[in-house]
């Protein structure tokens, strides 16, 4: 139970992994401190609990990463994913402060698991937690209750409170009871807000009623539109979001890592009409995935079909609904609502623009392209002709979005005029956009909230102290 | 394994866990899960067989309760598991002992315990039967004649043996076709059992009852079970020293069989003991609270036997010994008669799935980028 009269050194907005290594470093920095997440206990954690891994620099092996991976690889990784939307000395204070995060996580009880294990093929980038992100998330808050971080779950920050450049006082609701709370510092780690429909109808309009929200349904953005609205300066473009191509059978909010599809570079993948859109086979899918989610988005009423047959489906990863079969391809398009002589059509064009004489191999581009369609499929065609045939409908996932709030090295959120903020930091996913301003690096996010969730915690827990 | 409801939730859930694999680092049942993308109801006894349900996995799954999904693999599994010990249950009709499997280990222990006494008292005058006999050699057979002890131990003992045979051959059929028994998969299936290494949530232990990790359920269920192991190991001795070099009992306090007994007894009574709280401090969530009264129905019978044996021993020169003994020999019995029928039979079923899996480590897991 929050504590009115009392000054609290850090209030922490948020209960995701930034959130929690804000409140703990704060606390082991002598801090009182007091964490509001927005969640019930059993939901805590917003996508951290999704997660799986962090992206970690080091120059040798360890315990739990192969070989090395040095600072200007991932620096050049990052660099091709955002196409240089990114600030460069922010991302590389992030990536060298990440080969020294292991003791501290250790420490404070996350678990991994030994690499060269796994499933995932970045056993040498991107180091494991045992058990994923709630793990994870679950040891955090051990630590942070054994350490004396007050918590209050099914509670939300509605406002900071800013005069002159610094936060006053923290209107929340606690167990939706309205609350005033005062905090020499506060920490925003409240994520970015891809769970707030209507304000992604801004900029999606009614198309966002066809997406799926991959993760919590906590994240609506209060904090963020709070803190924007109060002359704090934004960064990042308020109408990208990270969209995935996903199982269209999947929940609306917290379906999580299980309804991605694997399906694509297998597949012939058509829209409500009948006809291909795009090239299927472009390049390896961890590279594609996420451009998938934005090419469903732009077809009418935002789904598309995955269509693949006996040959193809053991190729990829078992999805978690079961994929839709029938013995021919217009039972199948009866089964997926699409017009049977159409999907015949565009399969029998496919088909025939197929190169004989080619050899698959699912395992590389194999270059077995089409020839003469629009658009072409440039690598894993083929003939999609042995029955049974297997479908499964498709929509955009959204992981985050990409708006936030800009800060400096020491995580201090900036005014529009670009002056720090008295009190006020940041950390995560709703500042990850100063270092990750487009594409998606996996495991970076994780890394971004541990390292200014680190600064974060530290720096208000000076200011606070001093 | 037939398919009932329990078989078609598991499937269900495990097929989550085939397209998550989150938690493949925890224990030998989710690296089972990623070499197979269909899975047959031998199958999913197999994996509910193979966890040691240390609830690692509950509590890192995103999707359980209260997720619309409520995964809940250890609750689940174990549901699966019980229906499995009737499935495979011999002979046939007594798989219905696992209905209500605590009511009826109870039951049993209080029969064997009556009827022992019963005959101990009627077969024996009051004098012998409440006299003192000291340390002299076979005072204990002056109670119960040794030729009778030795034949109803056998027989019970060695219809159990059969019975769980039987048992453990139809749980090893049912999991289909698979590579043949190296000596290195056996070497490696031992040493997990030995060591309860899939109890360890990847070496960091169970969840007992949070999100907290500890090594209390491995340590307790190791003194259990080596306590168990060193008591058999005393009556074994016990025998060679009576049938092969005429040593007859009762040994002295330092002999070789009463060390053993002593320190086994005691590990036993700790463990089980120990895991019977446990099992009361439970999360309800991931476990099962119907099969509750069937484990520590078990746990207790064992810990009750290692009590009245060490008062045996602390009583045997006494009038109370034929008292004392009558007791120890009834709930003997009853865990002899009862060793197929109760979660004893965990054992066996849980050796073979581990030797499967050893037998299977090498195969690749499917799918994956």
């Amino acid at each position: 139970m929050p504590i009115r009269d009392k000054t609290y050194d850090v209030l922490v907005a948020g209960g995701g992994n930034a959130a929690l290594c804000a409140a703990i470093t704060a606390r082991q920095a002598g801090a009182s401190v007091i964490l509001v997440e927005s969640a019930p206990k059993a939901f805590r954690g917003g996508n951290s609990r999704h997660t799986r891994n962090l992206r970690a620099m080091h120059d040798k092996p360890n315990a739990v990463l192969t070989d090395a991976y040095t600072e200007d690889e991932y620096w050049d990784d990052l660099l091709r994913v955002t196409g240089g939307n990114t600030d460069e000395s922010l991302a590389r204070m992030t990536i060298r402060a990440s080969s020294g995060l292991f003791g501290w996580m250790r420490a404070n009880g996350v678990r991994f698991q030994p690499s060269l294990t796994g499933t995932l093929n970045l056993g040498r980038t991107n180091a494991f937690f045992l058990g994923g992100g709630k793990a994870l998330v679950n040891a955090y808050y051990l630590t942070a209750a054994r350490l004396g971080v007050e918590i209050l779950y099914d509670s939300e920050v509605i406002s900071l409170n800013m005069d002159n450049g610094a936060v006053r006082s923290i209107d929340i609701t606690w167990r939706g009871f309205p609350e005033t709370l005062h905090a020499r510092c506060v920490v925003a780690s409240a994520g970015g807000f891809q769970a707030n429909l209507d304000w992604m109808r801004q900029y999606w309009g009614d198309a966002v009623d066809n997406f799926v929200i991959r993760g919590t349904p906590y994240n609506r953005g209060g904090v963020l539109r709070n803190m924007l609205g109060q002359g704090v300066a934004a960064i990042g473009d308020p109408t990208q979001c990270h969209a995935v191509a996903l199982d269209a059978r999947a929940p609306k909010f917290d379906g999580g890592i299980t309804t991605r599809l694997d399906s694509v570079p297998f597949s012939v993948v058509v829209n409500r009409n009948g006809d291909r859109f795009y090239d299927e086979g472009e390049d390896v899918w961890p590279k594609r995935y996420a451009i998938w989610g934005r090419l469903i988005a732009q077809q009418p009423e935002q789904i598309a079909y995955s269509i693949c047959d006996a040959r193809a489906f053991p190729l990829f990863m078992p999805s978690v609904f079961p994929a839709i079969v029938a013995d021919t391809l217009e039972e199948l398009a009866m089964k997926l609502k699409l017009d049977p002589a159409k999907l015949r059509d565009t399969i029998d064009a496919f088909n025939k623009a197929v190169k004989p004489g080619q050899v698959f191999d699912g395992s590389k581009l194999d270059g077995n392209a089409t020839e003469g369609l629009a658009p072409n499929k440039t690598n894993w065609a083929r003939a999609v002709d042995k029955p049974p045939f297997y479908g499964y409908p498709l929509r955009p996932g959204i992981t985050f979005t990409y708006l936030g709030v800009r800060v400096n090295d020491k995580a201090q959120v900036l005014m529009d005029n670009g002056k720090p903020t008295g009190n006020l930091f940041a950390s995560g996913e709703i500042m990850a956009g100063n270092i990750l301003g487009k594409g998606y690096l996996a495991g970076f996010g994780m890394t971004i909230g541990t390292v200014f969730g680190r600064i974060a915690g530290q720096e208000a827990a000076r200011r606070a102290r001093n | 394994m037939r398919e009932t409801d329990a078989v078609i939730n598991a499937r269900r859930e495990i097929e989550v866990c085939n397209a998550c694999r989150y938690c493949e680092g925890f224990c030998a049942v989710f690296p089972a899960i990623e070499q197979r993308r269909d899975f047959t109801a031998g199958d999913i006894s197999y994996l509910a067989n193979l966890c040691h349900n240390c609830r690692g996995c509950y509590y890192a799954c995103q999707y359980a309760p209260p997720h619309q999904w409520g995964i809940n693999i250890p609750a689940t599994l174990a549901e699966v598991r019980n229906e499995s010990y009737a499935e495979y249950a011999w002979p046939r009709p007594l798989a219905r002992t696992f209905q209500r499997n605590g009511t009826l280990l109870s039951l049993a222990a209080a029969l064997c315990l009556a009827l022992v006494l019963f005959l101990g008292i009627r077969l024996n005058s009051a004098t012998n039967f409440f006299g003192a006999h000291g340390t002299q050699p076979e005072s204990f057979y002056t109670i119960i004649p040794l030729p009778v002890l030795q034949a109803v131990g056998i027989a019970s003992f060695g219809f159990s043996l059969l019975a769980l045979a039987m048992g453990a051959r139809s749980f090893w059929r049912d999991a289909g076709p698979r590579d043949k028994v190296t000596p290195s998969a056996l070497g490696i299936a031992l040493w997990d059992v030995l060591t309860l290494k899939n109890l360890g949530g990847g070496g960091n232990g169970c969840n007992d009852n949070s999100e907290a990790f500890s090594m209390r359920r491995r340590y307790l269920h190791h003194a259990m079970f080596y306590g168990f192991l060193l008591c058999f190991a005393a009556t074994c001795t016990g025998f060679v020293y009576h049938s092969f070099l005429g040593w007859p009992a009762p040994y002295p306090f330092l002999s070789l069989p009463v060390l053993l007994g002593t320190v086994g007894g005691i590990g036993l009574i700790a463990g089980s003991v120990g895991m019977v709280a446990m099992r009361f401090a439970d999360d309800p969530v991931p476990n099962v609270a119907r099969l509750r009264g069937g484990d520590v129905a078990l746990l207790l019978l064992l810990a009750l036997i290692a009590v009245t044996g060490l008062v045996l021993l602390a009583v045997r020169a006494t009038g109370a010994m034929g008292l004392a003994m009558s007791i120890h020999l009834g709930f003997i019995l009853a865990f002899f008669l009862m060793l197929p029928y109760s979660k004893m039979v965990h054992g066996v079923y849980r050796t073979a799935a581990l030797l499967r899996r050893a037998v299977e480590r090498t195969m690749k897991p499917l799918g994956g980028e």
